[in-house]
């Protein structure tokens, strides 16, 4: 139950927040120039976007739900089951950021899935 | 045609960086809280005994730094390429977390769990052969 509490957590904090992040990077615009000092200013650039914060909360929500799932269990299971963030990424970048997902990578999507069940049969 | 060529090239280098950086980063999370004893209770002073292992521990610190370096590369990829794209491209990380825990933290991984990350590779695959970007720039 606990396992699955936090799973959740993850699956959902981490694909909300890297929603809003993608969100946020498209308005700080595309990296043309991979100097440091450029780099850094783009990040500073990516850190004045609202999108960003929100982003980045929800991340870490997910990131300490991680942690303690790690404690509990093998890195090789938690990992692969938190794939199940795919279906829930592919629905949000069509719904949130407007993106146009193909047929292909929807099926892409499924056998994703298909592999992650596969994986939490492993553990029983 | 070039442009083409420039932006499939930078976007599998940092897919290349994110695939590393992110498998290494749990393992190395992983070896950290495995050393870290449950918390007795819910109680403000036994989460902080909890926080302070956690803090306490390199691995811990070298899995976060892994784990920031594959954030800078993602967020640099996401700023060109769809997230639709970038996010199950980068699960080819499944397949490497699960041979890093094999030989590094010395864990099993049954056969059912192999194929399931085999399957989830294939998946990547069919994600794999569709074009990085579908929107226009904003």
């Amino acid at each position: 139950m606990r396992e699955a509490f936090l799973l959740f957590i993850i699956v959902v904090a981490g694909t909300g927040g890297e929603l809003c992040v993608s969100r946020a990077m498209k308005t700080a615009g595309e990296v043309t120039d991979f100097r440091p000092a450029s780099l850094v200013r783009f990040v500073l650039r990516a850190l004045r976007v609202g999108w960003m914060w929100a982003g980045v909360s929800m991340m870490a929500m997910a990131f300490f739900s991680l942690l303690g799932m790690l404690a509990l269990e093998a890195v090789s299971f938690v990992v692969p089951v938190t794939a199940l963030s795919y279906a829930a990424g592919a629905l949000g970048a069509a719904v949130f950021l407007r993106e146009r997902v193909s047929p292909q990578r929807w099926a892409g999507v499924f056998i994703v899935c298909v592999g992650v069940t596969l994986v939490l049969l492993s553990k029983r | 045609m070039r442009e083409s060529t420039s932006v499939h090239l930078k976007t599998y280098f940092m897919l290349a960086l994110m695939i590393v950086f992110a498998p290494l980063g749990n393992v190395l999370l992983g070896k950290g809280m495995k050393g870290v004893s449950a918390a007795a209770s819910w109680q403000p002073g036994a989460l902080l005994g909890v926080a302070r292992q956690v803090i306490g521990s390199p691995f811990i610190w070298l899995g976060v730094a892994s784990l920031l370096t594959f954030f800078v590369a993602y967020m640099v990829v996401l700023s060109w390429a769809d997230y639709s794209y970038v996010q199950p491209a980068s699960s080819f990380s499944y397949a490497v977390v699960a041979l890093l825990g094999y030989l590094l933290l010395g864990e099993a991984v049954p056969p059912l769990r192999a194929a399931g990350i085999a399957v989830i590779c294939l998946g990547v695959f069919v994600v794999g052969r569709t074009p990085p970007r579908t929107t226009e720039q904003v």
